[in-house]
């Protein structure tokens, strides 16, 4: 069976990818068709209910349509989860096939450090970090990203391990291949069903680490803003009953996780080659 | 239809990761104590490492960082020379390995207080809540898992596992703030302020505002472990000695309850010293959110205050807490099931 038709059987998977599919074009075109003032404030504007003088969703606390900065804070919530999903998967991918690939000692040594890494808790490093630099987007992915690529590291060097000893890498090292060569032609092009479904679930926890900064006030810093940060400014009028401030960025938070790690579970039905006879 | 969702091998929630394999020397519990011992300070030896390198990665160094922006290069050089700053590197690192080893993390900026300390008289509060939120979500998780491998690919395990994962997608912080609209703005059941205070017992005084901290920290839990507990039950359920005993006549629910309950709990005891730092990094949220005053509120403030000597000794402190954790719990899964020692199978 294809993977197309083995990634359509699974029917979360499916709906997870649509959700993923409507929430990307909410984001990228809903600021064309539904332009809002999101950088200059308006106090006479300030907390209205949703529907009252054609804001669809309310506005906060500074006069800002409720619905249009949902639109710009899922950019960055979704462009700095993305990127920093992929960085922290490409340092892990190349981390991980080395130590497999190398074993012995350096092998220990690399995985020590992560053990390390693992043992700090990521929110905590991130706190630190986030005093330390100035947390602009561009920041934001860089230390996401070096704080997340423990995980692949991890599952990379397993399936490294196993990779090592097959015959066409064996053979490929007897026809004079260099180990630079070998690693990157032969070790991790065939890790790549684990690195795919990895990467998808190393967005999902970019994206809800993120999150976590910006609502501890560590983030992103106004004018930009995420939907963390959204959350940080609605839970000031949480006792005022606002809650258009708090469920769209909350729910939009927790559709798209959810959405990415059901695909991450489809994904895992096609690669996984265990599960195909059955 | 694929509706069996595995346990997740990754990151479970901010950093969490699947237990390293257990590999040990052949023969024996005391080899693979020292073994998995000396593993572990190898580990607290490079954290200790990360924690220096952050300090050093300050702009303008520790001094700057004592001093202020505004301290004159003279002032700098002249706190160097008190504090030892101007040695080598290695022999500064050796000071600070020497200084932690003894329970001195240095001086909070912000409260007239040293770093251990704030750290000791929060850590206690911090432990409690989060021992309240495991027990409240070890009840949940494992009568569910068990239940969901019992009944493995019906609908009742499909709608449970979806509802973990939404769970599990769900930040802790939307969690508590829904909790709070719902039970404490509208229904009023319950307060939305953790209890105050300086002890334990002041804080056990005032259980109703404990409630929705407590139950906002232990659903991610739930959502985890109760996915661990499916699988493990669903691997002994395979066995052999499931077959021999139902050949012999035992009951289903007899078999489920008496022998696979219990083989199925020791990985799963297992996950609790791995989980550790998820468990530390959700009660830094919920202490935030509900003003509760433990170890996660004094991180959050000492951020906001960029008050270092107290932000690195707390990470510094929950790192080693963690790896810790993690040797004790892979001890007590040796000790259990002989058969995580390595190879003897």
């Amino acid at each position: 069976m294809t993977g197309l038709r083995r990634f359509a059987r699974n029917r979360l998977a499916v709906v997870g990818a649509v959700a993923l599919a409507v929430l990307v074009l909410f984001v990228l075109v809903g600021p064309l068709v539904y332009p809002t003032e999101q950088v200059a404030t308006d106090l006479g504007a300030a907390n209205l209910p949703p529907g009252v003088d054609g804001h669809p969703l309310g506005t906060d606390a500074l006069g800002y349509d409720n619905l249009g900065r949902l639109t710009v804070a899922g950019r960055v919530s979704l462009l700095v989860g993305v990127l920093a999903g992929a960085l922290a998967t490409v340092v892990g991918t190349l981390w991980g096939a080395v130590a497999g690939y190398v074993g012995g000692v350096v092998d220990a040594v690399m995985m020590r450090v992560v053990d390390a890494g693992i043992a700090i808790p990521a929110i905590f490093l991130l706190l630190v970090l986030s005093t330390i630099v100035r947390p602009t987007v561009g920041m934001m992915i860089v230390v996401l990203g070096l704080v997340s690529w423990l995980v692949p590291a991890r599952l990379i060097r397993a399936e490294a391990l196993s990779v090592r000893t097959r015959d066409y890498v064996v053979a490929a090292r007897a026809m004079g291949a260099t180990h630079r060569r070998t690693v990157l032609t032969h070790v991790i092009p065939n890790t790549v069903g684990t690195v795919v479904v990895n990467a998808t679930f190393q967005v999902a926890d970019a994206i809800l680490l993120v999150a976590y900064i910006s609502f501890l006030g560590m983030g992103v810093q106004p004018p930009t803003t995420d939907w963390g940060a959204m959350l940080n400014d609605g839970i000031n009028y949480i006792y005022q009953g606002a809650w258009w401030l708090i469920l769209p960025p909350g729910l939009a938070i927790v559709i798209v996780v959810c959405a990415l790690n059901f695909v991450g579970d489809g994904l895992r039905d096609v690669v996984d080659v265990k599960g195909r006879t059955a | 239809m694929t509706t069996a969702i595995p346990a997740r091998s990754g990151a479970v929630e901010a950093g969490a990761a699947a237990p390293a394999p257990v590999r040990a020397a052949r023969g024996g519990f005391g080899r693979f104590l020292i073994r998995r011992v000396l593993q572990a300070l190898a580990v607290i030896l490079v954290v200790s490492v990360i924690v220096f390198a952050l300090l050093h990665a300050l702009p303008g160094g520790p001094a700057r960082g004592v001093l202020g922006q505004q301290a004159t290069p003279e002032q700098i050089a002249a706190f160097e020379a008190a504090n030892g700053l101007d040695q080598p590197v290695v022999l500064q690192y050796l000071s600070f390995l020497g200084r932690s080893l003894t329970g001195d993390l240095g001086e909070s900026y912000l409260l007239n207080q040293s770093v251990s300390d704030a750290i000791a008289l929060r850590l206690p509060k911090t432990l409690l809540l989060t021992g309240l939120s495991l027990v409240v979500a070890v009840l949940v998780a494992v009568p569910a898992g068990i239940y969901q491998a019992v009944r493995r690919n019906r609908a009742v395990d499909y709608w449970l596992s979806t509802l973990a994962i939404v769970a599990y997608s769900t930040p802790t912080f939307f969690l508590g703030m829904l909790l709070i609209l719902l039970l404490s703005q509208n229904a009023g059941l319950f307060p939305a302020a953790a209890p105050q205070g300086t002890g334990i017992a002041e804080v056990l005084a005032q259980p109703a505002g404990l409630v929705l901290p407590v139950l906002t920290g232990a659903v991610p839990i739930v959502a985890t472990f109760s996915r661990y507990m499916r699988s493990s039950t669903l691997d002994n359920l395979g066995e052999d000695y499931v077959r021999t005993a139902r050949a012999k006549g035992t009951a289903y629910r007899r078999v489920v309850l008496r022998h696979v309950l219990r083989n199925s709990l020791t990985p799963v005891v297992a996950m609790l010293g791995y989980y550790l730092p998820v468990m530390f990094g959700g009660a830094l949220v919920v202490e935030q959110l509900f003003n509760y005053p433990g170890m996660g509120l004094l991180f959050w403030s000492a951020a906001q205050s960029s008050d270092f000597p107290e932000l690195l000794g707390c990470v510094l402190v929950i790192s080693v807490a963690t790896v810790v954790g993690s040797l004790l719990a892979d001890l007590l899964q040796a000790l259990l099931d002989p058969r995580t020692r390595g190879g003897l199978r």
